[in-house]
């Protein structure tokens, strides 16, 4: 069935032109964004496989070397080709941690932001779509909540309930959702006044048809584009948590607690243990400023940022 | 423009209502109370009720509210669960610490990040302003503590110049007081001034891209010019705006801040309070951080709506 139909398209170039697909030209890449593309790609491999690559478990204490001799002391050793990057403060191997860290950092940021986009994205169309009360009532809950700064709503809530993953996932999940509310709300108000869906309401089309037929569909590629920022803020938010001491704990290995466990090494020098510490905080950083810079890339293409170049 | 600010300034206060309605709630929702949380799980009963009458856990729920209200109002904040002493002692002696730090970061970091907007803005796509939105990107991009990381080992670490902890006993001089807090104000300089820097830039680039300045350029104006006559005077309400979110955004960035440099001050205390589930002290804190934060948005706020004359003589 679906043959035959391609086949009765008739391959001309008006065709070509009213295509759906969007222009090639939106997603090439500079060399940096591909470069950038790479790092996170790299991430997202290790994020998968690096508790299998890993050369031991995130909570196994070397203790002896590689011909069975006991360490004095194995915390905060130096890179030997033992122990690649060095050991922790009380004798982990870094790198076995970073890669296991991989999969708790980006895999909680990672649910967090689905969980953000699909109650924002639930609550924010239908604020557009439901008519003026609810609309009133939604928006001026997510302005409470946008009136926190999102760190001080973190400490408040862990206070309250402890720390554990699902805590921060929800918790981190429902403060960036109120963000999300705000753009998919308005891009549904711009899409809502059109014609178009003004003929489906004429046509007696309901409330579920609108929102997933005529609104989801053209809020889809604007709102696609914020994912990455949105990934963004919640990496930054729970490693901040997890650097604080109050998210990801112990013995879970996670990028940001990593950091607060490895501080004090942080003044022997590179010699021991700073690089415990300088490790896994450049693995985030490498991470938010690639997806950054792909991002800053797309939008360049897209007309985002040509603001910039004129005048 | 008087009915426009008076609603916002409404606003303003449903929210600090709102704020202070979700902090207190934490304590309904706790499982247990906070007399089971002082005592610990081997408490008596009569000990418990003892406890519970004292804190006036016993009253209704809306009883309770009003008078955290009128505690914080007065500055009757309650006992500290893990100290024993009273939080109003340990918020006065605090306090202090973080508005000397927040008042010099704003201080050095509001000039900076105005004048290298301007200058980004002024050239845009030159090399100055690559290299100053590039670094900006940067800085905005990463975790706060990383920034503070790479400064402990570059100048504390390798050169040796600025000490890493930032322990003030409280009798130092005010120069002494600014070398020991120099690690923490450069980090806090950058991170807000990272932020503040591309928000001038993209606001003047901004007034830039309307009509009135298309004509003066081409009536042939020189760019200089325009920005310093015509364009600045129209961003100085999203400049105030700027300065007020970032002096709001401060509130977060002194958190991770005080942490790093284990520097006393209000941050600290709530982050150690967050740790011993001290819940009084939390929401005592979290109600002046957030405050704080609810009254600077409102500046910004009132900021555009009296800068704008478009706003202040509506039709």
């Amino acid at each position: 069935m679906k043959n035959e139909l391609e086949k009765d398209v008739p391959e001309t170039d008006a065709y070509e032109e009213l295509h759906d697909v969007p222009a090639k030209s939106r997603l090439r890449l500079s060399w940096i964004g591909k470069f950038c593309l790479g790092i996170v790609i790299f991430w997202i491999i290790i994020a998968l496989f690096g508790s299998y690559l890993a050369p031991y478990h995130e909570a196994h204490f070397i203790e002896e070397d590689l011909t069975g001799n006991e360490f004095d002391d194995p915390s905060f050793m130096s890179p030997t080709r033992q122990v690649l990057l060095g050991t922790d403060y009380i004798g982990r191997d870094v790198l076995s941690r970073i890669m296991w860290g991989a999969r708790t950092t980006i895999g909680i940021s990672f649910v967090a932001t689905i969980l953000a986009y699909i109650v924002g994205i639930f609550l924010g169309v239908t604020a557009a779509v439901a008519g003026k009360w609810t609309d009133a009532i939604l928006s001026r809950s997510i302005e409470v909540v946008l009136s926190f700064p999102s760190i001080m709503l973190g400490l408040i809530t862990i206070a309250a309930f402890g720390s554990s993953i699902p805590i921060l996932i929800v918790l981190s999940g429902l403060i960036y959702a109120a963000s999300v509310f705000r753009i998919a709300r308005a891009l549904s108000l711009d899409i809502i006044v059109q014609d178009f869906v003004e003929v489906t309401r004429a046509r007696g089309e309901g409330l579920w048809w609108i929102i997933t037929r005529e609104v989801l569909p053209n809020i889809a590629m604007p709102l696609a584009t914020d994912f990455g920022i949105r990934l963004i803020f919640i990496i930054l938010f729970i490693s901040s948590l997890s650097f604080l001491g109050l998210g990801v704990q112990p013995p879970i290995s996670d990028w940001g607690s990593m950091v607060r466990e490895n501080l004090q090494g942080l003044a022997n020098g590179f010699s021991g243990g700073a690089i415990a510490t300088i490790a896994p905080a450049l693995a985030i950083a490498s991470l938010t400023i690639a997806i950054n810079i792909i991002i800053d890339d797309i939008s360049a293409h897209d007309g985002g940022s040509l603001s910039g170049k004129m005048v | 423009m008087w009915i426009m600010a008076a609603r916002r300034i409404l606003i303003g206060i449903f929210l600090i209502w709102a704020v202070s309605a979700f902090i207190f709630l934490i304590t309904q929702i706790l499982p247990g109370d906070a007399a089971e949380l002082i005592l610990g799980q081997t408490a008596t009963d009569a000990s418990l009720e003892a406890l519970r009458e004292k804190l006036g856990l016993n009253q209704a729920w809306y009883t309770q509210y009003l008078n955290w209200i009128y505690g914080l109002v007065t500055g009757d904040l309650g006992v500290s669960v893990a100290g024993g002493s009273t939080i109003a002692d340990l918020i006065k002696f605090r306090i202090g610490n973080t508005l000397f730090v927040g008042g010099i970061v704003a201080v050095i970091s509001i000039p900076l990040s105005l004048s290298l907007g301007l200058t980004a803005a002024m050239m845009p796509g030159s090399m100055i302003d690559r290299v100053i939105t590039a670094t900006t990107l940067g800085l905005i991009a990463v975790p706060d503590f990383f920034v503070a990381i790479f400064l402990i080992l570059i100048l504390a670490v390798g050169l040796g110049w600025f000490p890493s902890v930032s322990y003030l006993r409280g009798n130092e001089g005010f120069l002494k007081s600014l070398y020991v807090l120099t690690l923490p104000i450069f980090t806090l300089v950058l991170v807000v001034s990272a932020q503040m820097t591309r928000m001038t830039r993209a606001g003047i680039l901004n007034v830039m891209s309307s009509p009135y300045i298309e004509m003066a350029i081409l009536k042939g104006i020189p760019r200089r010019t325009i920005i310093l006559r015509h364009a600045l005077l129209n961003s100085i309400g999203p400049i105030i705006n700027v300065i007020a979110l970032n002096l709001a955004y401060l509130v977060s960035g002194v958190v991770i801040m005080e942490t790093i440099f284990a520097y006393p001050g209000l941050a600290k205390l709530m982050v150690d309070g967050v740790q011993t589930r001290d819940i009084p002290l939390v929401q005592a804190c979290g109600m002046i951080f957030c405050t704080t934060f609810v009254v600077l948005i409102l500046i910004a706020d009132l900021a555009t709506i009296v800068s704008n004359p478009r706003l202040r003589h509506p039709k």
